[in-house]
């Protein structure tokens, strides 16, 4: 288990111990965290579970995988420290990790 | 106004192979979709990638499952609406009354929806007072490219729609292409043709840049752009283009009185009927205890509605189960020859 910090856009914090070997993205769905769609279910292929990640953390994550920058173009607001909540893999390493999500999906 | 026993919403995978159910039973159906093609997801969002997990299809593309379920549905001529987004659905005695975006009506007994996650949009930019000049100078679309002769027009994307309509529109116009990174997702030799543009001067290349605002009165006049760095640049434009991709939205589906639970619809595993009379979902948007988003699940829950369909659309007839190995009226239905 990880402990992972999600600030919704009205500035509200959320943490929930994540599962470790889940996805950013399906511990904010299964713990009903609003603002993360998910649409195609992480297949990298939608550009809904899109997240800032606070900067403390972005450059500790695990590089970003072919297709993923790709799909960013098509996401809300992208920034620098955008990422796919889909595709950062829960582990211990990342406890404490902070990411924040955007007003919205599209 | 268009009568059919069954109106299906959703050209993709459980759509098309709900409609092969219900010819197969001897009902008559039509097909709307948004999207100006068939195959809903599997050909929008991932028609290149390997699909393996449809019983006894060991491994497929998005685009080979659609058409291999085209191929299935081939015997029975089914009407396909596309480019149609359904707006409307009313209760009118026994029958639904559907009405799409461009004013084409249903009326049926049965609508099934296999929406997916909605209709596809298009992601539109996020910066103030862009709608108001969308449709008119600022599109996620082209229509007729000879409105842009002689303007200035600026492109906003990195995909293949984006460096597609940058090389062809630089030919008769002014064309600034913006991107938020210097790496572009096209084809390789159009990203080329874009760079050699680009030095010849035809194309204006902006890259490591977004929109930031967007200025004028009743005609648009200029936007700026501001990179990441928080470089900005005024740039004097006629015409405004975004390509970012398609994005699912619910849309008018939460409108028809269904009961909607974070954007999927209840249904029962018996019909997969809503809580209208009549209506039912199929596929990703449908939801019931134990639902697995899965395109073989779709296939189940299509099978079931279909069945659940010739009550309402033949009242005075029994439906009988039968098998297509066996039955002369289904091989007369599929065209092929009972032994």
């Amino acid at each position: 288990m990880a402990k992972i910090i999600y600030i919704t856009d009205d500035n509200q914090n959320h943490t929930v111990e994540v599962q470790t070997g889940l996805s950013v993205m399906e511990g904010a769905v299964q713990n009903d965290i609003p603002g993360i769609d998910a649409d195609c279910g992480g297949g990298m292929a939608c550009a809904t579970c899109h997240v800032y990640v606070n900067d403390d953390w972005f450059d500790k994550l695990p590089l970003k995988e072919d297709g993923e920058e790709d799909m960013l173009d098509m996401a809300f607001e992208p920034k620098r420290n955008s990422r796919l909540s889909c595709q950062i893999i829960v582990s211990d390493e990342l406890d404490g990790l902070i990411v924040n999500i955007p007003s919205k999906q599209g | 106004m268009n009568k059919t026993d069954a109106l299906i919403i959703g050209a993709g995978p459980t759509g098309l192979f709900t409609a092969h159910q219900l010819k197969l039973i001897g009902l008559d159906c039509e097909i709307v979709d948004n999207l100006d093609k068939i195959g809903g997801q599997c050909i929008e969002l991932y028609p290149d990638k390997p699909i393996y997990d449809i019983p006894a299809v060991p491994e497929c593309t998005g685009e080979e499952l659609t058409n291999n379920l085209v191929n299935q549905i081939k015997p029975f001529n089914i009407k396909f609406h596309l480019s149609e987004r359904v707006d409307e659905v009313k209760k009118d005695g026994d029958n639904w009354i559907v009405k799409t975006n461009n004013g084409k009506t249903f009326s049926t007994p049965n609508v099934i929806i296999a929406g997916g996650v909605g209709s596809f949009e298009p992601r539109k930019f996020s910066v103030k007072d862009c709608e108001k000049f969308e449709n008119k100078s600022l599109l996620y679309s082209i229509k007729d490219k000879s409105i842009f002769k002689d303007k200035s027009v600026s492109i906003f994307g990195g995909g293949d729609s984006a460096l597609d309509w940058a090389v062809e529109l630089s030919k008769n116009s002014k064309v600034n292409l913006i991107h938020r990174r210097d790496d572009f997702r096209g084809a390789k030799a159009t990203i080329d043709k874009v760079h050699e543009l680009s030095k010849s001067g035809k194309i204006d290349l902006y890259t490591k840049f977004q929109m930031s605002s967007i200025k004028g009165k009743d005609d648009l006049e200029s936007i700026e752009i501001k990179s990441d760095d928080e470089q900005v640049k005024t740039l004097k434009t006629n015409y405004v283009l975004g390509f970012f991709g398609l994005i699912m939205q619910l849309g008018p589906i939460a409108n028809w009185g269904l009961n909607i639970d974070k954007k999927t619809i209840e249904v029962d595993t018996e019909r997969f009927e809503t809580n209208q009379k009549g209506i039912y979902a199929v596929g990703d948007i449908c939801n019931y205890p134990g639902k697995l988003k899965l395109i073989l699940s779709g296939f189940h829950e299509g099978a079931l509605a279909a069945r659940a369909c010739f009550k309402l659309a033949r009242p005075n007839e029994k439906y009988r189960f039968e098998f297509t190995t066996s039955s002369k009226a289904i091989k007369d239905r599929l065209g092929v020859k009972s032994d």
